[in-house]
């Protein structure tokens, strides 16, 4: 349909304190785009923090940075929108 | 005093911070919660609902009383009291009184609130204080290692009842609302959305407003109880909550493992104390009587 | 500065002391009260829910001593001068949180009056056996002021002394009376509001980023703010630094305790008030606070009469207990004759600081009465022995 084309999604930016994470993966598990993984990397504190495993998918919802209790992740909104089309974005299953 | 290292945010944008930086004392991050503890939650909820208000924060005060609850007092960047066991609600009491203008929030646990501070809790909802209670539920006494509490569900393990707990909780909107609140709610730490909703609405409303808000203790509670870490009892509610707005507060029970029934119950309008007291003495004294915080 | 005209009730009245002690806190700027009703501190709350509406401050009979208190202090830290009176039953439940605003330094007034104890004992009969517990009632240390009115008369003028106190001080401070003073009805004379010095906190002034809520000033007293104005301040019950902010080890302790401490006992001397009468040719002298140093003035009369040289010490402030001058007297007299309505409370602390120079001699009485002053002159006439 011709106007969900012209559909303007934001691209989200993300923002890791890697070391205030005390690796709970809230953040991993509640994204609805699948934008994050729990990384390998230890933090100063021996937990692994997530890494962004496609920001490209990230459309700023925000929820990341809802669900963490340490305040270690957050999102802000990148300038340029992405111009997508709406056959692509798959929510997670 | 060492800085804490932990500071530093992603190289990308390092001018860029937390948006919750401004009402936490950064000094103090990160806090003592354990990984996947919910209060983290309930803290993160509650920030975000502030913003939404337009509340004037210099008036806004937090008081706190003792257990991991407790300790939210001191990691919020308010005017905040890390009280004595159980009276943080008197104390918030006296605070809103003695001025008016003060919106009062007390951030408690269940065994804080509701054991040793059950009397004042129900005196303060009967005399309709405006004050919001935010009550963190993770069914035991974490802070000192996981003891039963008066909302640990029958059978659980705790530290205090190693074979079992046998004894009936409280059912906590049921017992607010019959005391007399005039917004009783209840969320679990994964409906974080939802739950800042609630806290905006209690903090726009006046009279006693009581939230609570159900929370993984991953270290003691599900330990003890084999109910997995925190991610798993986030799983947990989303599996077996059930939201049902205005439900009868009578049937809200919470059993081990049980469904947890979540919503809003009550959102009445009821006069304060204040209100009350300005409205009666008026009346009786007349000229006399000059009203109280005017 | 001057006493808010509103709450004094300037002229000659005929007041029993609990009323007396309603009146000195209006006077002396009180303007919350949150109490619980216990025999016989009651008419006190009377009063207070009848007066306090309308000089424009608030009663509210709280669920329980407990949570009296605790509206106190929270009352004081929203800016306004808070008090509350109990007796025995209800003074120990209070314990936990007077420790507590001792810890915060939260200036407050408690009155206890005092019955018969222990438990339930007797309700409405005196007694004096809390002038230990009233010091060393909360768990760890922690030093407060104490002050012993012996008629409604003074009830009003240490009422009013108490608040400035806790004001100057940042202290829980107590008045001591009993159930035989409280009860009494005596005229009391309520000056007019021109005449009554009042003391606020000292409010801190300087940029609110700055601010440091427990920095001491060179007394030992830090400037206090209050909720509501901005500077975001934390405060605990936990052993805590300079920002309030709680720091759980040795040092921390010392530095923060040791304050507490030296706060008052360094400013003992300015705090401390006696007086004394017939004491510079005694060779025995009473120690007495309360109802009971009237009752001793008839026994000392008689010893007087029947030559023997005797002089009295009244204590107006309990504590901190005025070491010194009992030290000093110690070296002049030959005993202490320490009347009391318990058995043996300040005799102890008069027997500590006498330091073995002075006979330290107890007059008990368990309570339900005052004493029979023939028991006081008994114990004069053994003293100089």
């Amino acid at each position: 349909m011709p106007y969900f084309k012209k559909l303007e999604i934001p691209q989200g930016e993300i923002h890791i304190i890697k070391d205030r994470c005390k690796g709970c993966s809230f953040c991993v598990e509640y994204c609805p785009r699948d934008v994050l993984e729990i990384s390998d990397e230890f933090n100063k504190k021996g937990y692994h923090p997530p890494r962004v495993k496609s920001l490209e998918r990230c459309i700023g919802c925000r929820l990341c940075e809802m669900m963490c209790p340490e305040f270690a992740i957050f999102v802000t909104i990148k300038e340029e929108k992405k111009q997508k089309e709406v056959n692509s974005l798959e929510s997670r299953p | 005093m060492k800085k804490l290292q932990f500071e530093k945010s992603n190289e990308k944008n390092i001018n860029v911070r937390h948006p919750m930086e401004s009402i936490l004392r950064m000094d103090r991050i990160p806090h003592i919660w354990c990984p996947g503890c919910g209060i983290g939650l309930a803290v993160t909820a509650f920030a975000s609902a502030l913003e939404k208000t337009n509340l004037d924060l210099d008036k806004v005060c937090v008081v706190s009383g003792i257990g991991c609850s407790g300790r939210v007092a001191g990691y919020i960047k308010l005017d905040s009291f890390h009280t004595t066991h159980g009276r943080a609600i008197p104390f918030a009491t006296g605070l809103k009184l003695a001025n008016p203008e003060l919106k009062v929030v007390v951030f408690s646990g269940d065994g804080d609130l509701i054991a040793i501070g059950g009397n004042h809790f129900i005196h303060a909802a009967r005399r309709n204080i405006d004050m919001v209670v935010i009550c963190v539920n993770n069914f035991n006494y974490a802070m000192t290692g996981g003891q039963v509490g008066p909302t640990t569900p029958l059978t659980a393990n705790a530290s205090t009842t190693p074979y079992g707990n046998f004894e009936h909780p409280f059912n906590l909107p049921y017992l607010a609302e019959s005391c007399g609140a005039v917004y009783v709610a209840r969320w679990t730490a994964l409906h974080v959305r939802r739950l800042t909703y609630s806290i905006t609405e209690a903090l726009n409303k006046k009279g006693f407003s009581f939230i609570e808000v159900i929370s993984p203790c991953p270290t003691l509670y599900a330990r003890r109880n084999r109910l997995g870490d925190g991610l798993d009892l986030l799983r947990f509610y989303l599996e077996n909550s059930v939201i049902q707005h205005g439900a009868n507060t009578k049937d809200l029970d919470i059993g081990f493992k049980g469904k947890i029934v979540v919503g809003k119950f009550v959102d009445k309008e009821k006069p304060t104390f204040l209100d009350m007291m300005n409205e009666h003495l008026s009346k009786v004294l007349r000229d006399k009587y000059k009203k109280y915080g005017e | 500065m001057k006493a808010d005209p509103k709450g004094v009730l300037t002229g000659i009245h005929y007041l029993d002391g609990d009323h007396a002690i309603a009146e000195g806190a209006l006077a002396g700027g009180c303007r919350f009260f949150a109490g619980y009703p216990i025999t016989p501190s009651t008419e006190a709350a009377e009063r207070f829910a009848e007066r306090i509406p309308l000089v424009g401050g608030i009663f509210v009979q709280m669920e329980d001593e407990l949570g009296s208190i605790a509206a106190v202090i929270g009352a004081s830290w929203a800016g306004v001068k808070a008090m509350t009176v109990t007796s025995g039953p209800g003074f120990s439940l209070m314990m936990e949180n007077i420790g507590l605003a001792a810890m915060m330094e939260v200036p407050c007034v408690i009155a206890n009056v005092q019955r018969g104890g222990p438990s339930t004992g007797l309700p409405t009969l005196p007694g004096q056996a809390d002038m230990m517990q009233v010091r060393w009632g909360s768990h760890g240390d922690y030093e407060i002021i104490a002050l012993s009115p012996n008629s409604p008369q003074e009830c009003f003028d240490l009422t009013i002394e108490a608040f400035n106190l806790s004001e100057i001080y940042r202290v829980p401070v107590f008045l001591m009376t009993d159930e035989c003073v409280g009860h009494m009805t005596e005229k009391v004379v309520i000056p007019p509001p021109e005449k009554i010095e009042i003391v606020e906190r000292r409010w801190y002034k300087g940029p609110k980023d700055k601010y440091l809520p427990y920095l001491p000033d060179k007394d030992l007293v830090p400037p206090m703010v209050k909720a509501g104005d901005g500077y975001r301040f934390h405060t605990t019950g936990l052993t805590h630094d300079e920002r309030g902010y709680p720091v759980i080890n040795a040092e921390c302790q010392e530095k923060n305790v040791r304050r507490l401490i030296d706060k008052i006992r360094k400013n003992a001397d300015k705090i401390i008030k006696i007086e004394e009468d017939q004491t510079e040719d005694a060779d025995v002298i009473v120690v007495a606070y309360g109802i009971t140093s009237r009752v001793a003035l008839k026994a000392i009369a008689e010893a007087r009469k029947a030559g023997i040289k005797v002089g009295m010490l009244r204590l107006i402030t309990v504590w901190p207990f005025p070491e010194k001058r009992i030290k000093e007297l110690a070296k002049k007299v030959k005993a202490f004759v320490v009347p009391e309505i318990n058995y043996g409370q300040i005799v102890l602390e008069v027997e500590r600081c006498a330091c073995g120079q002075a006979e330290s001699i107890l007059v008990p009485h368990g309570g339900g009465s005052v004493h029979d002053p023939e028991t006081i002159f008994e114990a004069i006439k053994e003293a100089v022995k």
